[in-house]
């Protein structure tokens, strides 16, 4: 199937409006494997009619169901173990000393996708549970794409979902299994507030932070937006909170209000006001 | 280099899991039951051992408390990679020492994702 470049035009607009995210041109090809179930499915000879569809404006599941076909869901549980081994022992350690008064951490997971990263969370504290007694974890993870935040309430991963990055202990500690698929435990489930919601969108409940976890997901923002994104989670991060990129991504050229750690390199803090009197 | 013996009585699966891993960079080398695994470890112990559960002559489940037992200049780390997927089976395998689990069918990710997990990849 060819997608024209006419179609291709409105649908690239259509997801970057939804979600920042831009259609990079060298994958395209997303567009053609992305939409191919959705046209069978619905029934579109060609992607042009799918759009015409579209743009006569009513079928807003129609126009959901595009841009979740067209996001690049791709995740895994403790994707990067060193970045979360940093987090627990570093970013963690340091915001439990610090929060020892009121033991209360607020974690968004931005940009969840089907829940992988969230449970990884989650586990990473169920697996201590001494080191975190009598403390509230809250932890809410957001997606705009509904079906990964569908996926991600279910916690139910396939035969190969669950061998990407899961050590064996915590799989059978963790995941019940029901014929080929393994379910989160209902402890691990609870652990997690799962909620759509577009980083384009405000931050959710409660809307400050103490680590803010946005991992692969800003790569395809415009780099405008990308800044804008970065500014709004400096806004609802705590002072001495801890943001979480991808392995591969940084701040660095990206935006000026976060920082690398000092004391948890790998990690950001936001840069503080008086800091940025400093750097000015 | 990092070494791998794959010990598996189909020789199907050898022959993928060497693909596999060979392009993951390891130097492979088959072992058809538990007993030529654990003859072969004695001699020249390797960095890791993927490890079929069901095999004639020496199970895997065999092959790891002998192995346990064997005087080796070091120990491989043990990887079982088999078609048993019940949570008593990788219960098991845990007590009984494995380092990781890989369920069939696999592909190149699950293995290089449980490899990482033992700090070989
Ligand atoms: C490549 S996945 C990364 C998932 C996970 N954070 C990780 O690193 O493994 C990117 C996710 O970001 C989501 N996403 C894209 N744009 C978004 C936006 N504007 N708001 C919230 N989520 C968004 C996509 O739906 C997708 O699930
Ligand atoms: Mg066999």
């Amino acid at each position: 199937m060819e997608v024209s470049d006419g179609a291709t035009r409105v649908l690239a607009g259509l997801l970057e409006a939804r979600t920042g995210q831009q259609l990079q041109v060298g994958r395209r090809w997303r567009l053609e494997t992305g939409l191919a179930p959705l046209l069978r499915s619905h029934g579109y000879a060609s992607a042009d009619a799918l759009v015409s569809h579209i743009q006569a404006g009513h079928d807003h599941a129609l126009a959901d169901a595009v841009v979740d076909a067209l996001l690049n869901n791709e995740t895994s549980f403790y994707r990067d173990q060193a970045s979360f081994a940093l987090l627990k022992d570093k970013g963690l350690a340091r915001l439990q000393r610090e929060r020892g008064a009121g033991r209360r951490l607020a974690i968004w997971c931005a940009g969840c996708s089907t829940g992988q990263e969230a449970y990884t969370l989650a586990m990473m504290f169920a697996d201590e549970p001494a080191r975190w007694e009598g403390w509230t974890i809250d932890i809410v993870a957001t997606d705009v794409s509904r079906g990964a935040i569908e996926a991600a309430r279910a916690g139910r991963y396939s035969h190969f979902e669950i061998q990407r990055g899961l050590p064996m202990a915590k799989m059978v500690r963790w995941f019940d299994k029901e014929e080929d698929v393994w379910v989160a435990a209902p402890a691990l489930r609870q652990a997690v507030r799962f909620q759509q919601r577009s980083l384009l969108d405000a931050a959710p409940h409660p809307g400050r932070f103490d680590a803010i976890l946005c991992r692969n997901v800003l790569l395809y923002f415009s780099s405008s937006l990308r800044r804008q994104v970065f500014g709004r989670l400096a806004s609802v991060i705590a002072p001495d909170g801890v943001l979480m990129l991808g392995a591969g991504e940084t701040v660095i050229g990206n935006t000026e209000v976060f920082v690398s750690d000092f004391e948890c390199r790998g990690l950001y803090r936001p840069i503080l006001p008086e800091d940025a009197w400093r750097a000015a | 280099m990092k070494t791998c013996l794959v010990v598996d009585d189909s020789k199907v699966i050898r022959k993928v899991a060497r693909h596999i891993l060979e392009t993951l960079d390891f130097s492979v080398a088959e072992a058809g039951d538990g007993k030529e695994a654990l003859v072969y470890c004695e001699a020249t112990p390797p960095d890791v051992v993927l490890l079929d559960w069901n095999m004639p002559v020496m199970s895997g489940m065999e092959f790891l408390r002998a192995l346990g037992e064997a005087e080796l200049s070091r120990r491989p780390k043990v990887v079982f990679c088999t078609t048993e997927n019940g949570i008593g089976h990788i219960r098991a395998a845990i007590e009984a020492g494995a380092d990781e689990y890989v369920m069939k069918p696999f592909d190149r990710e699950t293995l290089y994702s449980k490899l990482q997990i033992v700090g070989l990849a």
